[in-house]
């Protein structure tokens, strides 16, 4: 645990007219394009893995679920449990 | 009606926030260390286990090390924690716009309202708790009771992740047992001159004779005096955390000992113009400038300056800061650190006293600041420099304006104030 490396995402999202930053899709470290097919729960939480805090995006990835964090605009993810 | 004031106090907020960002160190004896005055540098904060080693706010690093040997330090964020800060405080706002901030790790809240009983605002400070937690990954400890001190006190009380309430029912028996050092403004040197008068709890301070309290300490004698009886009546004022600013400082250890006057003068304006800008940036004008210098031998000295009118124009405070240079430091030479920090602040919307001839040059030379201001901020520190700064390039590395303190201002303004 103590050797994971936090890595920022690039990240395509969209911005409604309410305000709200909708993540659609984002790039693993590796560059794989991973598409958001559905977004559980949005929340402000801490980042107890990955280590910082931000807007919480639970995301579901094909048959995964994925934390997407939104710290002042640099985003990064982190594996669910 | 009774009041119901809380009291929300961030657990090692400096040292909390870094070890959310670095997993790595949780668990471990970590402290936020920086101070610019010196390559060694004093400790700021540390988490509970560097605390239960016998690591002190203040300390010497080395002095830190020698109790803590595994100690791990850490250089302070402080754009972060200011960020941490307003997300505190915007929870706290879900339930009162009344929010004092008194620095950036405690705010005191209002709840006061008809019907508002003392149970109900311990029911909103376990709610803040769980909220600072879960969304902040943070934690508080809050007190609540029926005026600031009380509630400041009950903050104290239990630690981290914890609420205490003092109700008017029963807070003597909680806090009459404590020690006198433990309530605000009550400093180490009070306790010493309290200590002879055999004053050392505040239940021994609540009973003191008032008479003597006032021969001794004069007004703040009978301040602290109504403290001890739950006298307190200071309104929660609505005071943001850029309001707190008392004074802006800024101080750099340069790339190698400042040997000769020109270098001085180099990181005295370097320093001005970083102090100017973020005076500039909160909105402020000063009337005083001090110099602070080290030597290598590591021994310290200030002079502060009055100026004839407030300003925050770079060259009125580096002008300022260099006639202390030369009439006070010049023998020290070489110093390990320089220091420039401005006082006695108001707003730059505050009247000012206009001077006939120097007016249209007073204009000028704040426009010229704040291009500069705007095009460091475009496009980095060093996009522009004063032609003194070139005499040594080495420094035109330091950028000094991302260290700085800034420190809160005094709960008895708010005293004054509320008259």
């Amino acid at each position: 645990m103590d050797t994971l490396v936090k890595t920022y995402v690039k990240v395509r999202a969209d911005f409604t007219p309410e305000g709200q930053i909708v993540p659609l899709k984002f790039r693993t470290e590796d560059g794989m394009p991973c598409l958001i097919d559905r977004i559980i729960d949005i929340r402000p939480a801490p980042s107890l893995k990955a280590g910082g805090q931000g807007t919480r995006y639970t995301c579901r990835v094909g048959e995964k679920l994925i934390y997407l964090f939104n710290d002042r605009n640099r985003w990064f993810t982190e594996s669910v449990d | 009606m009774g009041r119901v004031v809380l009291h929300v106090d961030a657990n090692s907020f400096y040292a909390s926030v870094e070890v959310l960002y670095q997993p790595a160190l949780r668990g471990k004896a970590v402290s936020v260390c920086g101070d610019p005055m010196a390559r060694h540098g004093i400790v700021l904060a540390s988490t509970p286990p560097a605390k239960r080693r016998g690591v002190k706010t203040g300390m010497a690093i080395w002095q830190a090390k020698q109790v803590c040997p595994e100690l791990i330090c850490v250089p302070p964020h402080y754009r972060l924690y200011v960020h941490f800060s307003r997300m505190m405080r915007a929870i706290e706002e879900s339930w009162t716009d009344k929010v004092e901030s008194f620095g950036l790790d405690e705010n005191w809240m209002e709840l006061t309202e008809p019907g508002f009983t003392v149970e109900d605002g311990a029911r909103v400070a376990e709610s803040i708790r769980r909220r600072v937690r879960e969304e902040l990954g943070i934690t508080v400890s809050v007190g609540v009771s029926f005026n600031k001190i009380l509630a400041k006190l009950g903050s104290d009380m239990k630690k981290p992740d914890a609420v205490t309430v003092l109700d008017e029912a029963h807070w003597r028996e909680r806090v009459w047992p404590l020690p006198v050092g433990d309530l605000l403004y009550v400093g180490p040197r009070t306790v010493r001159k309290l200590a002879p008068l055999n004053i050392r709890t505040i239940g021994d301070l609540a009973q003191a004779p008032p008479e003597m309290m006032q021969r001794r300490f004069g007004v703040n004698g009978l301040m602290l005096l109504e403290f001890a009886n739950g006298l307190d009546k200071t309104p929660v004022r609505r005071v943001g955390v850029e309001e707190t600013i008392k004074s802006v400082g800024n101080s750099a250890t340069a790339p190698h000992d400042i040997a000769t006057p020109e270098n001085a003068r180099c990181v005295v304006y370097l320093l001005a113009e970083s102090v100017g800008a973020r005076l500039r940036e909160a909105g402020m004008r000063c009337g005083s400038v001090s110099l602070f210098a080290r030597t290598t031998e590591l021994d310290v000295a200030g002079h502060q300056c009055r100026l004839p009118r407030p300003t925050n124009i770079t060259a009125d405070i580096g002008a300022a800061a260099v006639r202390q240079l030369e009439e006070h430091f010049l023998d020290w030479l070489p110093l390990r650190s320089l220091g420039v920090s401005v006082g006695q602040l108001t707003p730059d919307t505050a009247p000012l006293q206009t001077d006939l001839f120097g007016e249209a040059r007073r204009e000028k030379q704040e426009a010229l600041d704040r291009s500069l201001d705007g095009l460091r901020q475009r496009y980095g520190h060093q996009v522009v420099n004063r032609g003194i700064v070139l005499t040594d390039r080495s420094f035109v590395r330091v950028n000094p304006k991302e260290e700085h303190f800034v420190h809160p201002v005094g709960f008895l303004q708010g005293r004054r104030g509320a008259g």
